[in-house]
């Protein structure tokens, strides 16, 4: 390693490095507004720079290439004067209104305006009026509060490769902007939330349905119920200022009882009824030489992205309705009828740590009869805002269970929210199904690891099943190129939005820190290696729920309730 | 092959391909963009119907401009016999006058511009020659040679004249590194404003490994008040394609791109033409004059964003990604166009090339100062005579331009400043004229060489309103990118309109922002300059600063008095009525166009100030004399 100077202290450096890099291995903190980690520096937003002692000048150290003899000072006045003028300029166009800010007291603009002590308006001039983008059902875009660093551009073009947004305009005209202008839902925007996640202010928000859940709540004609996903128990902790992977799944089911939840339920359990259906219909496939290979169908930003970019390869994604979605068919069709009540009252909330499912339950598809099976959905995000909202305070609650039926889970159903958890799950279920015995120790190790694609081979009876895992869309292009072409090696394919799967989804806890993503995968891993119920085909109340309505996997009812059809949106491109 | 007879031409020929005798009479009209502008497609079909009811077997040639814009539409005749001869400001109208006279063998030496060097020929009695004239005696015609003189659309004229000698001569004698090593001996700068050595250039392209090199032109030519790029290209379009066709040779690129605005119909049209003819005669195409040089050029449109004259943003718009500069390092030389070393350089830049390597690189570094060699071109405009393209050698004192070549101030005003550099550069003044035209030397005075705009200012003009008009410029055209530059040049715009605004103009919330303002202009300027992403934010407060260095009297008088000395800023003028000379003939209050004034007949009259929106109608309405400003 070679060496540089910062602060007049020696920091080492690996050739081809940035200084922002070296700097943050040295422990020395620079802040920045539009540095994505994964991502080649653009250097927009001039937060980072840093005084280059040899020549007084400003260097912006996430684009640098560190040098032997290079020496900078982070701090110096020069430094800090710049990074506060540069956030006093954006303020001068930018809404005073952080009180009512869904990002405030978590806002990246906030923080370093705080940071840098900006204590007045010493630059005023005209600001710029912007309409309120509220089209998308799932995401909601300030473009006021839009400080341009443009990380949702490169999050949504070169992560997600999916390039609903880009800069247009010039000058003080410039914007973030869909092509033509048009609004969100008319763009190719899959709903991902990923931009959510990336932006530093409050310009890009989901779509909120607290209010929906409050005034339903409130309402003595209806039940109201909540199911949550695998990932929010595992991540809603860091909302409340507890180290990330901590999961407090017994507090937070206390917490939505209290709240006045008639029923909570866990998705879990319906990502074990998935695995029957989705297992069967692989099997049907590849011995009645169905179309393969066959693509996992539980994330809907994905299903968007297949229906807008890949209309060719929709035959090839599995019926299977989400998790979200065949919970929320058998809560109103078959547990309403089970508890005497009206389906119609039945008030079905679901929290997810996603921005999608919000488009998902509203697609014309999940609707029967013109009602939705789902009323409302939220975010991990809102989920946190509820629950601080009826002054809960976790830290005083005993921790309580779930409610039967839908509460009994196999901790494979649980590893849905990592990427690679439905295909472990899968794996599991099919060795049993095929071969009669469980898999070894259960752990599918090659799905687990590693980022981008994954691949597994199984061989069953003499079947040999391909299996390939991979998350976020930029990297699923690859593979769908593949399945378009007709080259593709695999039989199954499991694909995630999301990088890393729901445990990074657009509606979970803000940031862009790989490092609280890992810590949520590990928290999940750890689940299973403690559980005792591992498979999903062991699920007792879904063996009760086949028995008592569905019948069996795949059959008639399961057909109607648990499995959907896709639209081609290519008039979007 | 054709090219064989480009070159092989007998001295005869040539004589008669360079029109130094004709055999039939031929009429040159200069149909630059412009020339069109000022009226040469009604003088070129006025010449066109003169010749045609005469019966005059003659020849209508249409060139480039030869520089002199102030006075165009220019006509040339050349008769047998005779030295060709300018005509100035011969608009549709005074064409056939002038063709009647002259074809007599008579001129109106009032109309008559200059004349060519006659040779063998008979002069024009009382017409300056090229060596006469005050506006080309000063001028060192390298890159500009041809511009005006030669058909542009003729390979033939270019070759008579020494074209492509450089090119067949190089490809014989040189090899690519010693091309590259002419380069540099020549100590030729980047002419699009930077001033990077061009060789050093070439030869960071050169070292890069990998068998893919591009070579680029920026033909973008953004700066308000610039053309140079664009006479070059109408008037002389081959000689860019030569230079540019010897870089290749010399860095290894075998795709060349001429990234030029779209504005440019008529270059483009020029270019197009002559890159077709340049590959009929293989100078251009697969293996060059036979060699082993092998290059394709392709032109791309621009949309006109003044950020994509900056070499990160202009390779972006190539790729087709918007125009938006990226940090460097990496350079393009390591790292450009499609990923590849990159040469990227200007039009004028790749003019010189052919002149360096046709008579050596000596010869052109014996001509200008120790650091910058050659000539540099320069786009002459505002307050002076003879507005239009100078070239002159490098070293040349600013005086000798504007009072010299320029002709001095108009209407006999007094000389302000002039602005050099475009919206990035400053402005020199008065005590400053006798800066000479040198890279360093115009650094040291605060401007900077930039592409070759020069705007001469007169002591009407307002310095506070030059600043805002770039200013202006510069926050609409900044690509939104980083945030000093897309945030900060907005605000300076607004606290300078708010210096200029009348407090009638403004409530009193705008009238602390001034104040805050003025104290900021400086500490943002700071920021944005030494914060910004690319050379158009970190240059973009210079307009202000260099104004504020050498004008502060006139932002204090602004910011205190209220006043705008010159008289330019509208809003801080007022209208008064001396009630001494005022006879009350109530003309004014019958010309004024809101009501502003009042007064009896036969008696002193006085302007409403609220309401007057300071037309000026009553000052050329007062027979008396008797209304004032201040």
């Amino acid at each position: 390693m070679e060496q540089m100077i910062a602060n007049g202290n020696m920091i080492p450096f690996e050739k081809g490095e940035t200084v922002l890099t070296a700097l943050k291995r040295a422990g020395i903190r620079v802040p920045t507004l539009c540095h994505i980690d994964c991502l080649p520096p653009v250097g927009a937003c001039r937060i980072c720079v840093v005084e280059d002692t040899a020549t007084g000048q400003l260097i912006p150290s996430c684009s640098f290439p560190a040098a032997p003899g290079l020496s900078v000072a982070t701090h110096s006045v020069k430094a800090l004067k710049a990074r506060k003028t540069i956030v006093e300029l954006l303020l001068a166009n930018h809404p005073d209104d952080c009180l009512y800010c869904d990002r405030n007291l978590n806002c990246d603009l906030q923080k370093l305006a705080e940071e840098l002590g900006v204590r007045q308006r010493r630059i005023s001039g005209e600001r710029i009026a912007q309409f309120v983008d509220n089209s998308s059902p799932a995401i909601m875009r300030d473009p006021e509060k839009c400080i341009l660093c443009g990380k949702c551009v490169r999050t949504c073009e070169e992560i997600q490769g999916v390039s609903a947004l880009d800069f247009s305009g010039r000058g003080s005209k410039c914007k973030i902007s869909t092509a033509f202008d048009q609004s969100l839902n008319l763009s190719t925007c899959v709903s991902c939330g990923q931009c959510v996640m990336a932006c530093p202010t409050g310009a890009l928000t989901e779509r909120s349905s607290l209010r929906e859940v409050m005034n339903a709540l409130q309402d003595p004609k209806k039940t109201v119920v909540i199911q949550h996903a695998p990932a929010i128990s595992v991540s809603l902790a860091e909302e409340f200022g507890l180290p990330a992977g901590s999961d407090i799944m017994g507090l937070m089911t206390a917490a939505l009882k209290k709240i006045g939840f008639k029923a909570v339920f866990d998705t879990s359990f319906s990502a074990d009824l998935t695995i029957m259906e989705e297992a069967t219909e692989l099997v049907e496939r590849v011995t009645k030489k169905g179309v393969l290979p066959m693509i996992t169908s539980c994330s809907p930003a994905w299903i968007k992205f297949a229906e807008t970019f890949y209309p060719t390869v929709l035959p090839h994604l599995s019926t299977c309705k989400s998790p979200q979605q065949m919970l929320g068919a058998v809560i109103r069709h078959y547990w309403a009828g089970t508890q005497g009540i009206d389906k119609k009252a039945v008030y079905s909330v679901s929290a997810m740590p996603c921005t999608a499912k919000k488009f998902e339950a509203e697609r014309e598809e999940m609707l029967v009869k013109g009602a939705p099976d789902i009323d409302a959905v939220l975010t991990t995000r809102e989920l946190a805002k509820l629950i601080r909202m009826y002054s809960i305070e976790l830290d005083k609650l005993e921790p309580a269970a779930c409610d039967l039926p839908f509460g009994e889970r196999s901790s494979a159903g649980k590893l849905f929210g990592a990427s690679g958890g439905v295909m472990e799950a899968a794996i599991r279920t099919a060795h049993y199904l095929i071969t009669g015995r469980e898999l070894g120790n259960l752990v599918v190790a090659a799905v687990r690891s590693g980022v981008g694609l994954r691949e597994t081979a199984l061989t069953l009876n003499g079947l040999t099943l391909k299996a390939a895992v991979v998350s976020g869309l930029g990297n699923a292009r690859k593979v769908l190129d593949e399945v378009a072409a007709g080259t593709s090696p695999y039989h199954f394919i499991e694909i995630m939005s999301c990088p890393g799967g729901c445990i990074n989804g657009g509606g979970q806890p803000r940031g862009i820190d790989r490092e609280n993503v890992k810590r949520r995968l590990a928290a999940l891993y750890a689940i299973d290696a403690a559980a005792t119920l591992r498979v999903s085909h062991k699920n007792r109340a879904v063996a009760e729920l086949y028995e008592k309505f569905l019948g069996k996997p795949g059959g008639h009812t399961s057909h109607e309730l648990l499995h959907t059809t896709y639209q081609a949106r290519t008039d979007l491109l | 092959m054709a090219t064989d007879t480009l070159f092989t031409r007998g001295a005869e020929a040539l004589k008669k391909i360079r029109r130094e005798t004709v055999d039939r009479p031929v009429v040159f009209v200069g149909a630059g963009t412009c020339g069109l502008g000022a009226g040469a497609a009604q003088t070129l079909a006025a010449v066109r119907e003169w010749i045609a009811a005469h019966h005059i077997d003659a020849d209508i040639v249409e060139t480039g401009c030869i520089g002199l814009c102030a006075e165009e539409p220019l006509m040339d005749v050349q008769l047998p016999g005779r030295a060709r001869i300018s005509f100035k400001k011969v608009t549709g109208e005074k064409a056939s006058k002038i063709l009647d006279s002259v074809f007599k063998g008579a001129v109106d030496t009032k109309t008559a511009l200059v004349q060519f060097d006659a040779g063998d020929n008979k002069g024009w009695d009382g017409v300056p020659t090229f060596a006469e004239h005050p506006f080309f005696r000063r001028q060192t015609r390298w890159v500009l040679g041809n511009c005006g003189v030669i058909d542009p659309e003729s390979i033939d004229e270019y070759c008579a004249r020494g074209g492509y000698e450089a090119l067949r001569d190089t490809l014989s004698w040189l090899t690519p590194d010693e091309a590259v090593e002419t380069a540099v001996k020549s100590g030729l700068r980047g002419r699009g404003g930077g001033g990077f050595p061009t060789g050093k250039k070439w030869r960071f392209a050169r070292a890069e490994k990998g068998e893919l090199k591009y070579l680029v032109c920026n033909a973008d030519e953004g700066d308000p008040g610039a053309f140079m790029d664009r006479a070059v290209i109408e008037g002389d379009p081959y000689r860019l394609l030569e230079g540019m066709t010897i870089a290749a040779y010399a860095i290894g690129a075998r795709e060349a791109y001429i990234y030029i605005r779209a504005e440019y119909p008529l270059a483009i049209k020029r270019l197009e033409r002559a890159i077709a003819v340049a590959e009929r005669e293989n100078l251009l195409g697969d293996k060059i004059l036979g060699s082993e040089l092998s290059l394709h050029m392709h032109i791309k449109m621009g949309a006109g964003a003044f950020v994509c004259g900056e070499e990160t943003a202009l390779i972006h718009s190539i790729e087709g990604k918007r125009g938006m500069p990226r940090p460097r390092p990496p350079f393009p030389a390591v790292k450009g166009l499609f990923g590849k070393p990159t040469v990227i350089n200007n039009v004028e830049t790749f003019a010189n090339v052919p002149e360096i390597f046709r008579h050596g690189a000596e010869r052109f570094a014996a001509v200008g100062t120790g650091t910058s060699t050659g000539t540099k071109v320069f786009a002459l405009s505002g307050k002076v005579v003879n507005t239009g393209l100078v070239e002159v050698a490098m070293g040349t004192s600013i005086r000798e331009i504007v009072f010299d070549i320029g002709g001095g101030i108009e209407h006999g005003a007094a000389f302000k400043a002039v602005q050099i550099g475009g919206p990035s550069g400053g402005c020199i003044p008065d005590a400053n004229l006798d800066t000479k035209i040198d890279y360093e030397e115009l650094k040291k005075v605060g401007a900077m060489m930039g592409s070759g705009g020069l705007v001469v200012m007169d002591e009407h003009t307002c310095m506070v309103d030059v600043a805002k008009f770039f200013m202006d410029f510069i926050q609409r055209e900044s690509c939104g990118k980083c945030i000093p530059c897309r945030e900060g040049t907005r605000r300076m715009l607004e606290i300078l309109q708010s210096i200029t605004r009348s407090r009638r103009n403004e409530t009193g919330e705008q009238a602390l922002q001034r104040f805050q303002g003025i104290m900021q202009l400086t500490e943002l300027a700071e920021v944005i300059r030494s914060t910004s992403l690319c050379g158009l934010g970190q240059t973009a407060p210079n307009p202000v600063l260099s104004t504020l260095k050498w004008f502060r009297h006139e932002y204090d008088a602004h910011v205190y008095d209220r006043k705008c000395p010159a008289g330019a800023c509208k809003d801080l003028i007022t209208y008064r009525i001396v009630e001494e000379q005022c006879k009350g003939c109530t003309l004014c209050a019958k010309k004024c166009p809101v009501g502003a004034i009042k007064g009896a007949p036969k008696s002193p009259h006085y302007i409403i100030d609220e309401k007057c929106i300071r037309c000026g109608a009553c000052i050329v309405a007062c027979p008396f004399k008797a209304i004032e400003t201040e």
